[in-house]
């Protein structure tokens, strides 16, 4: 590696700059002596930790696009669904739609669910702490997993209650003789609280494995990525929660 | 081997994608004939089948539809393709995600795997067409093939959602991290752009799909009544008995959330060929594309209306007419983007020197078909006309044309030029003009009549005009002329095929490193290079010798 280098006339010259008129980052002064920054070889910027976190970042957030599609798609056959009747030989609109009142013990489980994502949160942070992450990434000890895990082991629990609890609600609603199957409203209470519980359910699959992978994993970004990726996974479940909760207590 | 067979290099992705979306096209493209033959001949046994039925005519119809639909024209453009030159084309060696992507290969292979399969179970292939529109598609007992066969459809379609999905997360987290240095937005190939658009609206619409065919699955096989509304009468059979079913439900609910992810389909399949139209365009007239940005602001605004004009599918379906008039509307407005679009086209054309090879070829004929089949479009976007001309030829004709004539002649562009990058040889040209041919004018011979028989009423999924109701008869001598050119059309396929083996072989003609003289990133020689300069600068600089400046090479003074 030659001590001097040409500098390209990408970062010499000003054509055409990117969207909004700011001149793209690669092209920003490296400062210094440059160092670790070997940009002609393309690779470290693309490769970087911060950059591998967008990236795992954004794939996550491409996937939860999806999933708001998902549940948004859901929310819509159910007001198809409420408002559609048929009419009768004498001409009255005559709606089959028979209202559900939703089981008291979704409260609590909102309480939960949302008091999870607090702990999520909390776990999160710690991971992202600087001074900690320093020590992890020097190898000095594990002060940001350390203090991490305890939170992210109630957030495990608390999910698992979340699903106990959703499971009751389905107990008691079965103890009234509303299953899946009994009529149009059971339907849609049962599609939409079962598929966000199988999404929960792979939440805490998730939240398991970043357990494990936050003492496994031998680069530091990677435990950070495994935590951040399953904490925005976990929030946007608490968040359709609560749109899907409400539609389900208010809308009947 | 394992290692060799599940790779995560998109260019060998590519290629199985390739391969897996040529067993659909020569299965749906027998198909095709199948239906052909049978409107021609009724009466005419084929060997090992014997005299087809009007169940297996609708069986037929199906699964040429399902195949064509989703192995061809979405796998090839929205798949194959971007892993053949995405990555190469933001300078980068792999996806962001290789081994998702490759994951999605494999769901798809096992999704075509399990719809064959469906020919091969007791009482065959579903009948319900590839909109599987209930009642009929939830009921077993509604007609041979609707049991199992129906079944294997919906798990096949059920597994195409999560690996179309699954595909879209990596190519929008390749593009958005890990172009090359230099390469900004406003430097995009427009390839590149639509693979942007095209992967956001699969999230979307793929989703929505996903969850229907959750939901008809679940009338199926757990009681529950989504789509099946009450009083069903089958075959004379009153039907408020089907075990555990309560009834209640609307079929509408259907034709809404499939046609929310079918017209956004149409989009995914064709915008990938819009963006390699300009691309080649720019190519093979040596122009530079004259109005970039208006074609990426086309190009999202054509993603973001596709989104809210599925409705014109349902113009006859009962709908609210002011909700009707409202998807009229919307239809008629995303005719704005695509007309900005082909007016660029055309301005390359015209002003452009054209170098006839064949990728250009197939180009023009994408543009033809674009604008003789999306014509049509406003037509039936009007709810007055659609109620006279749903359901009939004159819809065949003009989703035939702009989406798959358009669509497969885009994928022929796509092949033959991107050839080399896999094989390092060029297809041979004289046979590659002979196909283009052969194919453009059986084409129109196959699709353009088919305006007329259904400007006469001919009626669609009918399996035969013959019979006790003669009113159609006289529109057979129509008929007979189609099948020949189907014929003809997929004869000149042949050629292809034949071209495609034998150019690979070793003495044909190398390609070198930048056959086509082009500027894009997948003709770099360079692993990592560092852009400087717009996706099309086919531009001559007094002093030089070359009329074009490639991606990777650095800018020289004027």
């Amino acid at each position: 590696m030659p001590a001097t280098f040409t500098r390209h006339t990408v970062e010499t010259e000003r054509r055409e700059p990117g969207f909004g008129g700011k001149p793209p980052l690669d092209r920003r002064p490296t400062g210094g002596g440059g160092g670790d920054e070997n940009w002609d070889s393309g690779h470290s910027r693309r490769n970087g930790p911060r950059e591998t976190l967008i990236r795992y970042r954004m794939a996550v957030l491409s996937g939860l696009a999806g999933d708001f599609v998902f549940f948004a798609v859901l929310v819509s056959a159910f007001f198809v669904r409420q408002s559609s009747g048929h009419i009768d030989p004498s001409e009255n609109f005559v709606s089959d739609w028979h209202p559900l009142a939703a089981p008291p013990i979704l409260w609590i489980n909102t309480a939960i669910l949302l008091l999870s994502t607090l702990t999520m949160e909390i776990a999160r942070r710690h991971l992202f702490r600087e001074i900690d992450i320093m020590e992890e990434w020097l190898g000095l000890g594990r002060p940001a997993v350390r203090r991490a895990a305890p939170w992210l082991i109630v957030t495990i629990l608390l999910g698992g209650l979340f699903l106990t609890g959703q499971w009751i609600a389905w107990q008691q609603l079965a103890q009234q003789g509303l299953f899946f199957a009994t009529d149009p409203n059971s339907h849609f209470f049962y599609l939409v609280t079962g598929t966000h519980a199988v999404h929960l359910f792979l939440g805490l699959g998730a939240l398991v494995f970043a357990l494990v992978a936050m003492f496994r994993f031998k680069r530091v970004e990677m435990r950070q990525i495994a935590v951040d990726c399953t904490a925005w996974y976990w929030h946007a479940m608490g968040l359709f929660w609560l749109f899907l909760f409400g539609l389900i207590a208010f809308f009947q | 081997m394992t290692r060799r067979l599940f790779t995560t290099n998109p260019r060998a992705l590519a290629l199985l994608y390739l391969l897996l979306a040529l067993i659909a096209v020569v299965t749906g493209t027998l198909l095709s004939l199948l239906i052909r033959i049978h409107r021609t001949w009724p009466g005419l046994a084929i060997p090992p089948h014997g005299v087809i039925r009007p169940e297996d005519y609708l069986a037929l119809v199906t699964m040429h539809g399902t195949l064509m639909i989703f192995f061809v024209l979405t796998v090839v453009p929205q798949f194959a393709f971007p892993n053949l030159v995405l990555p190469a084309q933001i300078g980068s060696d792999r996806m962001a995600f290789p081994r998702l992507n490759a994951a999605a290969f494999w769901i798809t292979a096992a999704s075509l795997l399990i719809l064959l399969a469906a020919f091969f179970v007791p009482e065959g292939a579903p009948i319900s067409g590839w909109t599987s529109y209930p009642p009929l598609s939830a009921l077993a007992a509604a007609g041979p093939g609707q049991a199992t066969g129906m079944d294997l459809w919906l798990i096949a379609i059920t597994l195409f959602c999560l690996a179309s999905v699954l595909a879209s997360i990596s190519f929008l987290a390749t593009i958005f991290t890990r172009r090359a240095p230099g390469l900004t937005f406003a430097r995009l190939p427009l390839t590149v752009w639509s693979w942007l658009v095209s992967s956001s609206l699969t999230i979307i619409a793929f989703t929505a799909l996903f969850i229907a065919a959750a939901m008809l699955l679940a009338d199926r096989h757990l009681g529950t009544s989504f789509f099946l509304p009450s009083g069903l009468v089958l075959n004379g059979t009153a039907l408020n008995g089907i075990p555990r079913s309560p009834g209640g439900g609307t079929p509408m609910l259907w034709l809404h959330l499939f046609w929310f992810f079918g017209h956004p389909e149409v989009y995914i399949t064709i915008l990938p060929g819009m963006g390699l139209a300009s691309a080649l365009l720019a190519n093979f007239t040596r122009r530079p594309v004259p109005a970039y940005r208006l074609m990426v602001a086309a190009t999202l605004l054509i993603g973001f209306l596709g989104l809210g004009v599925w409705g014109h599918h349902l113009f006859v379906s009962g709908m609210n007419p002011y909700a009707g008039t409202a998807f009229g509307l919307t239809t008629i407005a995303i005719a704005v983007p695509s007309s900005a679009e082909v007016l660029t086209w055309l301005a390359m054309v015209f002003r452009g020197r054209l170098q006839t090879t064949t990728p250009l070829l197939f180009t023009l004929g994408f543009l033809s078909f674009f604008i003789s089949g999306g014509l049509t479009g406003p037509i039936l976007a009007q709810p007055a006309l659609d109620a006279y001309l749903h359901n009939t030829f004159f819809v065949v004709a003009h989703f035939h044309l702009v989406m798959a004539m358009a669509g497969v002649f885009s994928i022929f562009a796509g092949i033959y030029y991107w050839y080399p990058l896999l094989t390092g040889r060029l297809m041979n040209e004289a046979l590659g003009k002979i196909h283009f041919w052969i194919s453009l004018i059986a084409a129109y011979g196959v699709f353009f009549p088919m305006h007329l028989a259904g400007l006469a009423g001919e009626p669609r999924h009918y399996a035969q005009l013959t019979g006790p109701v003669e009113s159609f008869t006289r529109l057979l001598h129509v008929e007979r002329g189609i099948t020949w050119s189907a014929f003809l059309l997929a004869a000149a396929q042949l050629i292809f095929l034949f071209n495609l083996f034998r150019s690979a072989r070793p003495g044909s003609r190398p390609a070198g490193e930048n056959p086509w003289r082009a500027t894009t990133l997948e003709w770099s020689p360079l692993a990592h290079p560092i852009i400087s300069g717009d996706p099309y600068d086919y531009v001559r600089r007094p002093g030089h010798d070359e009329d074009f400046h490639p991606q990777w090479e650095p800018e020289k003074p004027f």
